[in-house]
């Protein structure tokens, strides 16, 4: 068992376009990316619109696969996975989407696509199956009743707090989040955010999470890769990032975050 | 309760006054549904004022009060508005009409959807002179080239004559903050101006800013969600919740001594990159 639980070598993600007229255009989405993130950890990744981090998530999430180098989760190659192992790897790797709303099956209540994962991976009786939906929902924080209410009936916060429920229901150790609280108002995502640290500390979970907004990387990483143009310009640990940036476009970036610290930080 | 504030002993009124302003909204059933309540915002010559809030806290209402382009549903139930001497209470569709543009100019959130995307660039920076100061054409092509510039789009002269698509994001936004400022308002009013852009083009639009109220002296009322962006530019805030203002005062006074329960919270929502989770008091 190696002390890395996720480790990229070299990924890189080229996307092919076809012209109109013919011949095809091609684009590096992701370019030479190698990163670690060690059990237990969470490791942010922070970058601009189309700056890769998204893409680089989907090929952890074995959505998408990259055009070179690979990618090893718990010291297996993911692209080797084939039936039951990958259906393994599904169970072990969770993810959490930016827009709940369309992450969810407007036409199924909460409990039945809770319940859905278990049925997949024929874990317990529907009894069985139903408590443990229960349960799950209160530990988010949302009563047991809301398995009979549909996604429509939730506020932003509260479908976030069923994604993140759906993601551990199958006890993962690696859960993987894309912008999950850029689409909620500060005080909500505030409490998604202690909702989500609070879990992985729980289930000793191994996370990534994705984000355009420095602040939310700096409150939930251990350690930091910055993303440009499908590059990682630099990474470390998330004080020398924000203590201490090294490459000239962590700084900008930084430099560029409207913040109210500063005012906060004069008296 | 509020230290006064410098402006309101100047001799001139206040670019915009609003009083007591609440807007309902009709409901098929039961009594109308008021999502503004009471409201009054002062902004004075030359400055910023940010009007913050969480969504459904009726802060892009009460601004498009101010233009008197509430969606059909709401109306304004009471409450007064004054631009300058003017009220605009009473003011016809036709007389708004005349008003809006020349002298207070909305710079909407998203640029993508407010631009029109089959008309050039140039046509649509310079259609306010065209349609309100009577320039030809080409006269509005001309000073559209140089409206660009004033925004800092480098090659103006080619640009003018580019369509929206070819523009990116900051670039729109610019060009839309070019054609608020085509007939040199008094107030501008930015809805979210940067919450769909990159934090790197946010803080070049913010600089843009400041920079148009320190040369043409306009008044910004600044809607905003961002903590973040509101202590980077204004001077002045007002801090709105259910249709309610909970607090209103200087930048730092809001910041450093928050009185409202609900600033404070929201203050303390707020993750900054200057702190880390546990230090913070």
């Amino acid at each position: 068992m190696s002390a890395e639980m996720i480790q990229l070598k070299n990924v890189g993600k080229v996307f092919g376009q076809r012209r109109i007229f013919g011949g095809s255009t091609e684009f590096a989405a992701v370019a030479d990316v190698s990163l670690k993130v060690a059990r237990g950890q969470t490791l942010g990744i922070v970058g601009e619109s189309g700056s890769g981090k998204s893409t680089l998530l989907r090929m952890v999430l074995n959505l998408i696969h990259p055009t070179s180098g690979s990618i090893h989760i718990d010291g297996q190659n993911i692209a080797a996975l084939t039936g039951r192992n990958e259906k393994a790897f599904r169970r072990k790797v969770q993810p959490i989407f930016q827009n709940p709303a369309s992450s969810f099956n407007p036409r199924q209540s909460i409990g039945a696509i809770l319940r859905a994962p278990l049925k997949v991976h024929g874990i317990g009786t529907p009894d069985s199956r139903r408590d443990r939906v229960s349960t799950l929902l209160e530990r988010v924080g949302l009563p047991a009743e809301f398995a009979d209410r549909h996604p429509h009936q939730l506020s932003g916060g509260q479908k976030q707090r069923v994604a993140i429920a759906r993601a551990i229901i199958l006890e993962p150790q690696i859960v993987l989040a894309d912008e999950p609280t850029s689409a909620l108002d500060v005080s909500v995502q505030a409490q998604v955010l202690e909702l989500f640290r609070q879990t992985r500390e729980e289930m000793g979970l191994t996370s990534i999470f994705v984000s355009h907004n420095l602040a939310v990387i700096r409150q939930v990483s251990d350690t930091v890769a910055v993303m440009r143009l499908g590059r990682i310009v630099e990474t470390g640990t998330v004080d020398e990032i924000f203590a201490n940036p090294k490459h000239e476009y962590t700084q900008a970036l930084i430099a560029a975050v409207p913040d109210h610290g500063t005012i906060m930080a004069q008296t | 309760m509020t230290e006064p504030r410098a402006h309101a002993l100047s001799a001139k009124p206040p670019t915009l006054r609003i009083r007591d302003l609440s807007i309902e909204f009709a409901r098929r059933r039961g009594p109308d549904l008021r999502v503004v309540d009471q409201v009054s915002i002062d902004i004075w010559p030359g400055e910023i004022v940010g009007v913050i809030g969480e969504s459904g806290s009726g802060k892009t209402l009460t601004s498009l009060a101010t233009l008197k382009m509430l969606p059909k549903q709401a109306r304004i139930a009471e409450g007064t508005m004054h631009l300058g001497e003017t009220s605009l209470h009473d003011r016809t569709e036709r007389q708004m009409r005349e008003l809006r543009g020349d002298q207070i100019a909305l710079i909407p959130q998203d640029a993508m959807q407010a631009l029109n995307p089959t008309m050039r660039i140039g046509r649509q920076v310079g259609e306010p002179l065209e349609l309100h100061s009577g320039y030809g054409q080409a006269q509005a092509m001309d000073s559209a080239q140089k409206l660009l510039k004033s925004v800092h789009i480098r090659e103006p002269e080619t640009r003018v004559r580019e369509y929206p698509h070819q523009f990116s994001g900051g670039m729109q936004q610019r060009a839309m903050i070019a054609m608020g400022l085509a007939l040199n308002p008094q107030l501008i009013i930015a809805d979210e101006p940067t919450t769909a852009l990159d934090v790197t083009v946010q803080a070049q639009i913010l600089k843009l800013l400041r920079e148009i109220r320190d040369r043409e002296g306009a008044s910004i009322l600044f809607i905003t969600h961002d903590l973040g962006v509101v202590a980077e530019i204004c001077d002045w805030v007002y801090v709105m919740r259910h249709g309610r203002i909970v607090e209103e005062g200087a930048l730092r006074k809001i910041f450093m001594a928050p009185q409202a329960e609900y600033t404070r919270q929201l203050l303390e929502a707020t993750p900054s990159i200057h702190t880390v989770p546990g230090t913070r008091s």
